[in-house]
């Protein structure tokens, strides 16, 4: 990994902090800045394939400070660097700034995360559940939700075989 | 830009009401699994597409927070089921990446047969369920019985045909028998007779190429863009796979060739995957001819690999082995980190990235799947094309249900 | 009464045997393959065991077209409605196989999403054990439902509605929800 790169996102990005685990490099972002900081990476790094969007809840994770932790993969199709973009939102709003302006592939990968975790992407052109039904109210990948669910998966009625 | 359903009502309600929607789906024999496609149809003309997916959705990532790293190959198996030991592999190279293992290479030889034979298997189902949607069964039968002979050598390496569950932490399973290499040189031996009756079947049949050619074409920066890798981003000129550009295993130790295409239609991502096969075959072709011998798990002292079954059943160490390291918070040692880790699956990227917490069940698994990536671009591939397309352009992307909703 | 010798070509039967005698032998599955058992379901078909010897390779993925529903894998709490409207758009006589721990029971799959059992919400005919079931056991549970409609079929399909065979069914569905209140580690 360049340290190039960590380097210029460190002089431009303000409070971002960078370390490094088994060869991977990670930016922890504000919340506010994370738009630009993609940007920049996709722009002016050559960071241009975005590889996954995900979240993690810290709910009951030992010394965490913020409830979610959302996880930007990106990779350099040239010279196959990899840098780890991680932010923190939380409650009661949590959101941020959508991605989609700059790769259409983060469509989808933001409706999974609205979709288990219900954090809203701000200016994402068709933010709808994506996986579970358009009924469900829960968000079930919160740590909060039991992997059983609710009961939303026997609520359904029944067909006895006098009823076809 | 996609729009969303409500917006294309909206927009087209007035203008043009001649335009009719077709449901396809989710149960449809095309679809081969459970996924919907609302399309909005001029005539024959499809004007646009909405998927609607999550048909399949079990939780698999749920799941994975409940799970300890070795019981969980159980649920990464099911996952992309055409190809399952290789998400094993996925997931054991993201696990030894989070606890800092170096894997044996006696191991990491074997592991690379088993992807390989995967990266076979599930090109053949791939291309043989193309064929099928676009009119040729007989390729289908040719290439499922070619999956069967697969299957045994999982079955005599495993001993399930179809779920190997074969990885561990820090190891394997079971080591190779003598059977199952065997096995494997009579298939490699055999494949690549069939393999050219298969490309005579199809590479210049008349119909088919017809129905390929220059249909659902995904330029280079569309690919990037859409983040697209594997057979469908090399199809249009992308050169990215993970075994030349990351060797992760000891894929740096072969010589195989990265086949790629710049058109970018159809038949460019089901030849793509023709001569992959090819290349797997030589590399499983080599591995198991360099084979290196000595242990499949790492050093019992470490405290990763789960001892041999003779070893559990007979010697007290063995035993007390086995039990710390299924016990609950007397396993594994694993650092209060989160790591990614991916590997080049038959069908692209396939990544997780773990969080772990110290205890041996992981905080959080995450699967970047590649079919749910590739099929976001399938609104773009489909738009402007005939409704007879949808299943030609459906069977090149590959889409995999359990892996596409996990 | 006179013994009648019959000609050689003349066979006498009971109607209700003869009507499931033709039913047994031209089952036309509908797959409602899901997940990995429609993989198994699809070699099934295909070159090495090939389903056409027991009479049930006609394989019609419109449901009006079949009297035997296939269900091979998990099914989603999305996907539920669907397989239910899919066995009512099916016609009389109509069998269910429950193909996999999944279909059957939810399998490994116990979360959230996942139906812990279609026979829950569909009557079910046969079960198969397995994850996924080989195709050898699929085939095997083909001909015991062969078996099983020969045995109890009848013409006007009264064995479909015996009041002791709903109140089997009705006490399957109605069992307690299991693990609802404990969370597995």
């Amino acid at each position: 990994m360049s340290t190039e790169t960590t380097q210029q996102i460190e002089q431009r990005i303000a409070g971002c902090t960078v370390s490094e685990f088994r060869g991977q490099a990670r930016v922890v972002v504000p919340c506010e800045a994370i738009h630009e900081a993609l940007t920049l990476l996709k722009n002016e790094c050559g960071f241009d394939l975005l590889v996954e969007i995900t979240c993690v809840d810290y709910l009951n994770f030992r010394d965490a400070t913020d409830r979610f932790g959302l996880v930007y993969l990106l990779a350099n199709s040239a010279t196959n660097e990899r840098i780890i973009l991680r932010t923190y939102v939380n409650e009661p709003d949590p959101s941020v700034p959508t991605a989609t302006d700059l790769w259409r592939g983060a469509n989808w990968m933001e409706r999974e995360v609205f979709d288990m975790y219900g954090i809203n992407f701000a200016g994402h052109p068709d933010l709808r559940r994506i996986l579970m039904p358009e009924e469900f109210t829960a968000f079930p990948l919160r740590k909060d939700y039991p992997m059983q669910g609710r009961g939303e998966r026997h609520n359904f009625p029944v067909i006895r075989r006098g009823d076809a | 830009m996609t729009l969303t359903l409500s917006e294309i009502n909206e927009q087209r309600a007035q203008q043009s009401d001649y335009l009719w929607t077709l449901n396809f789906g989710p149960q449809h024999p095309a679809t081969h699994t459970t996924l919907r496609l609302v399309l909005q149809l001029d005539g024959e003309r499809v004007v646009d597409a909405t998927p609607d997916i999550g048909y399949l959705h079990s939780g698999f990532e749920k799941l994975g927070e409940h799970l300890d790293y070795n019981q969980y190959v159980t649920i990464t198996d099911r996952m992309n089921y055409i190809s399952p030991a290789a998400n094993g592999v996925a997931w054991h190279h993201a696990v030894e990446n989070l606890m800092d293992i170096e894997i044996t290479p006696r191991c990491q030889y074997i592991r690379v047969i088993c992807a390989e034979l995967c990266r076979i298997s599930d090109h053949l189902l791939s291309c043989g369920a193309m064929g099928l949607d676009t009119g040729a069964f007989t390729f289908f039968l040719y290439a499922f019985y070619q999956r069967e002979l697969i299957y045994d050598i999982f079955e005599s390496l495993s001993g399930q045909r179809f779920h190997p569950g074969y990885t561990r932490v820090g190891g394997l399973f079971h080591d190779l028998t003598d059977v199952t290499i065997e096995k494997i040189r009579a298939f490699v031996r055999g494949f690549p007779k069939v393999h050219g009756e298969l490309e005579k079947l199809l590479n210049r049949n008349r119909i088919y190429v017809d129905r390929t050619k220059g249909v659902a074409v995904l330029t280079k920066e569309e690919a990037i863009n859409f983040s697209a890798t594997g057979p469908i981003a090399r199809a249009s000129g992308v050169t990215r796979d993970l075994r030349k550009d990351e060797p992760y295993l000891c894929y740096a130790d072969f010589d195989f060739q990265v086949p790629c295409m710049k058109t970018g239609d159809c038949y460019a991502r089901y030849y793509v995957r023709m001569r992959e096969m090819l290349e797997s075959l030589k590399i499983v072709e080599q591995a198991l001819e360099n084979l290196p011998a000595g242990p499949i798990n790492v050093g019992e002292d470490e405290r990763t690999a789960l001892p041999d079954k003779h070893a559990v059943y007979q010697s007290i160490e063995g035993t007390i082995t086995h039990f710390e390291l299924v016990m609950n918070n007397r396993g594994f040692e694993v650092p209060q980190e989160e790591v990614y880790g991916a590997i080049e699956s038959p069908n692209g990227e396939l990544g997780f990235y773990i969080v772990g917490d110290g205890s041996d069940v992981a905080y959080r698994a995450h699967c970047r799947p590649p079919s749910f990536i590739h099929f976001a671009i399938f609104p773009h591939l489909i738009r402007g094309h005939t409704l007879s397309d949808v299943v030609a352009v459906l069977g090149s992307l590959n889409i995999i249900a359990a892996e596409l909703d996990r | 009464m006179s013994q009648v010798d019959l000609p050689d070509d003349v066979v006498i039967t009971k109607l209700d045997e003869l009507a499931s005698w033709c039913r047994k032998n031209s089952l036309w599955p509908m797959p409602f393959a899901t997940a990995c058992c429609g993989i198994e379901l699809m070699a099934t078909g295909a070159s090495r065991h090939d389903l056409a010897r027991f009479g049930a390779e006609v394989f019609r993925f419109s449901p009006r077209q079949c009297d035997l529903m296939i269900v091979a894998g998990r099914v989603a709490m999305k996907m539920l409605p669907v397989m239910q409207r899919i066995w009512q758009q099916m016609h009389e006589p109509k069998w269910c196989i429950s193909m996999g721990a999944c279909a059957s029971t939810g399998g490994v799959f116990d979360t959230y999403a996942v139906v812990q059992g279609i026979d829950r919400f569909i009557p079910v005919d046969m079960y198969i054990p397995g994850c996924p079931p080989r195709p050898e056991q699929l085939i095997q549970a083909i001909m015991d439902l062969q078996e099983k409609i020969q045995r109890e079929g009848t013409l006007d399909g009264k064995e479909f509605n015996t009041s002791q065979r709903q109140q089997t069914k009705r006490a399957l569905t109605e069992l307690p929800i299991m693990g609802q209140s404990t969370v597995i580690r």
